[in-house]
């Protein structure tokens, strides 16, 4: 759907002078003004713009405060003090970034749910699909660091807990946390390589959706109906003005919402325990990650029991190793869906029973994310153990049964009879209303 | 949109779901919830109240700051409270300082100066421990963010809302200097600890009730009472903790406004681009 070739005509002589020479005019014309995008997007389809505004606010609050950050255990926390109080506006910078790290991953998880819906993954997209994936581990490694920085309690005991995970790798492990922390314990090398990482990992994922958009526009967008564009003409808009007044103003609502969280709830999504400066020599209470990471601590905790041959001693994976396992395979499992859910139906709403297990998945991940930040004991373990089968069912087993076995409702046949239908419903529903391609 | 109402009946189901599975909670600290009482500095519109942040630190040096430090405070930052450059001067000279090494490579003694930040009771950690029974008073700066009791599924909802509600902090530190009272028949207190149902960690601390009515006189009127002394202190806390608290919720409504305004205009604008798409 990229259009063939470009339509690009560079109306000033100098324009047709960089144009001969390095065409990146024609570029980003070609890319975010002649783009051809479905008509009929719906506003769910907005979250990859406001994630792309969400890096740069990251990327430019996070140089900023690096600026007066002090990567050492024995400052780092009063220097992040320092910022909030003494620095000009260092206390909006802060804020700015420690929220926009919670409504980035608000937009990806969204982003996610959308693709998956509409089978934003499928052929031919899978590329694109898995390029999203690599990003969101590498926003979850980078998310993870950036809490370790500010040195509190909470920094200190995840960054313990998460690097011993890695111990439990057999063999290996032990070597393996001894070169992630720097050392035999959390301590000032750790800090400062995740400083280090924190600020490079960004750039990385900025050239990683540099990748991710060039696969898009390889492609194309996907749609509600799932149907590929058949008539550019009839089912297209170019991407300015259509879709980037319609981002922005997706991405103005966002921002508001954000607003009221860094203005008046600043503190709402941390955790009030990282106002105490980290104490090797006392563990909180609970320990619990940010809420973002809840659902996937939830699945590392669910895994108490060793798992063995039956009937005797031996111990071929225990509870530890196990956790680690199932906790990584949430997320590469991620990377096999095109592979796994093989309908040739895209969107969910021709898929009556994908849409009612899609529900449930949704609820499971939610419910998931609650049971993460509970103590595991008791009733919450055999909750949590049965959401993670079933995270993991959906995937394995429902996904390429219903690939199998569901009918599909029928399918439009193209995006512009399905528009049609859906403006004539909606007329006749309200006749005054203008008939709103985009929803 | 099918995918909205899908998603709205996903959120409603979990939100069943959680509320279900709630009462199943472990009985966790504190004992009883916060109680909430009204802060000038809450709401977006929230400011501070000069005189109880001046009352606060009355109560702050005459009775906490025996145990307690406050060390992310200077002198000059009492400029925020009304005070003037004479005033803040003159507390900071009457605190003793160390300072050096001088020529001699001796460290010595002189007054203080609005640079200086309050010097702690105590040398170290290990003195401020040995001095109290093993428990070291925690230091003051951040305490009113860092002693917040987790609110609960569906409150925390709420709470985003209406309100919105931030002030878990100084609420609990308010609960907690009048919470101080006789344990419940049977229950046993131990010894060199105190019972507190408002307590974070626990039933019982080693703090002793450090509130009594008429213990800091008060000049401008105010009643002399412990529930008083605990506000005034509550909020002076919160104000320690987070100095730019106003400065961060003016900038904030500003934002909005303008955010607001910003975000119809662009909605004005997209609808008439998208209207010329019309047939």
């Amino acid at each position: 759907m990229s259009g063939g070739h470009s339509q690009y005509k560079p109306s000033s002589g100098l324009m047709k002078w960089l144009d001969a020479r390095l065409p990146l005019p024609r570029l980003v014309y070609d890319s975010f003004v002649a783009y051809p995008v479905p008509r009929n997007l719906n506003n769910w389809y907005t979250f990859g713009a406001i994630l792309s505004a969400i890096l740069v606010l990251q990327i430019v609050t996070g140089v900023v405060l690096a600026m007066h950050y002090v990567a050492s255990t024995d400052l780092a926390f009063n220097s992040i003090e320092h910022i909030m109080r003494d620095v000009n506006y260092g206390w909006l910078m802060r804020r700015l970034h420690a929220n926009g790290a919670s409504f980035f991953f608000v937009a990806v998880y969204i982003h996610m749910f959308r693709s998956m819906y509409y089978g934003s993954y499928k052929e031919p997209r899978e590329v694109l699909w898995i390029l999203g994936v690599i990003l969101f581990i590498l926003m979850i490694a980078t998310a993870f660091m950036g809490y370790v920085l500010p040195w509190g309690q909470m920094s200190f005991w995840a960054a313990t807990v998460i690097t011993g995970l890695f111990s439990a790798i057999p063999f290996i492990g032990e070597t393996i946390q001894l070169w992630l922390l720097g050392g035999f314990a959390v301590d000032n090398a750790t800090l400062n390589r995740f400083f280090s990482l924190h600020y490079l990992l960004p750039f990385i994922i900025a050239g990683v959706v540099v990748l991710h958009v060039w696969a898009l526009h390889v492609s194309g967008q996907t749609n509600p109906t799932g149907v590929e564009v058949k008539n550019m003409r009839k089912e297209t808009v170019p991407f300015t003005p259509y879709a980037t007044i319609k981002d922005l103003f997706a991405l103005m609502v966002f921002l508001l919402v954000m607003a009221w969280f860094v203005f008046y709830l600043p503190d709402f999504l941390g955790h009030p325990d990282n106002y105490i400066p980290a104490d090797p020599l006392k563990t909180p209470a609970h320990i619990v990650p940010e809420w973002y990471f809840l659902p996937f601590y939830a699945i590392l905790r669910a895994v108490d029991f060793n798992i063995g041959i039956p009937f005797t001693e031996v111990v071929l994976i225990d509870s530890k190793l196990g956790g680690v396992i199932a906790m990584f395979a949430s997320l590469i499992v991620l990377l096999f869906l095109p592979w796994l859910d093989t309908s040739k139906v895209r969107s969910g709403n021709y898929r009556p029973m994908f849409r009612q297990f899609f529900l449930i998945f949704v609820v499971v991940c939610i419910g998931l994310g609650w049971l993460g930040s509970k103590p595991a004991e008791g009733g919450y373990v055999i909750a949590a153990q049965v959401l993670t089968a079933w995270y993991f069912l959906h995937f394995l087993v429902i996904l390429p049964w219903l690939s199998r076995y569901e009918t599909p409702k029928p399918i439009p046949a193209s995006i512009a009879d399905a528009v049609l239908a859906d403006e004539s419903s909606a007329s006749s529903a309200d006749k005054k209303t203008a008939p709103q391609a985009a929803e | 949109m099918k995918m909205t109402r899908l998603l709205t009946i996903a959120a409603a189901a979990a939100a069943v779901g959680l509320a279900a599975a709630a009462p199943a909670q472990a009985a966790d600290y504190p004992t009883k919830d916060p109680r909430q009482i009204e802060w000038s500095f809450a709401g977006p519109f929230g400011h501070w109240d000069i005189g109880q942040l001046q009352r606060g630190l009355k109560v702050y040096i005459e009775v906490c700051s025996s145990c307690h430090s406050l060390d992310l405070i200077a002198f000059r930052n009492l400029k925020a409270l009304g005070y003037s450059d004479a005033q803040v001067k003159a507390l900071a000279s009457e605190y003793d300082i160390e300072d050096g090494p001088n020529e001699d490579g001796e460290m010595f003694d002189r007054p203080g100066v609005p640079a200086d930040r309050f010097p702690g009771p105590y040398a170290n950690a290990q003195e401020a421990a040995a001095a109290n029974n093993g428990a070291a008073p925690p230091d003051f700066s951040l305490l009113a963010k860092a002693r917040a009791p987790q609110r609960g599924f569906p409150t925390f909802v709420f709470d985003v809302f209406w309100g919105p509600y931030a002030e878990n902090g100084p609420d609990y530190i308010y609960s907690l200097m009048t919470g101080y009272q006789d344990p419940p028949a049977g229950k046993e207190v131990a010894e060199g600890t105190h019972y507190n149902p408002y307590f974070i960690s626990g039933d019982t601390l080693a703090m002793a009730n450090p509130l009594d009515d008429d213990l800091v006189d008060y000049d401008d009127g105010s009643p002399q009472t412990v529930d008083q002394y605990a506000a005034d202190i509550s909020a002076f806390m919160m104000w320690a903790a987070e100095p730019h608290l106003v400065e961060r919720k003016q900038l904030g409504f500003k934002t909005m406004l303008f955010l607001i305004v910003l975000t119809a205009l662009v909605y004005l604008t997209k609808k008439k681009v998208w209207a010329a798409l019309k047939q």
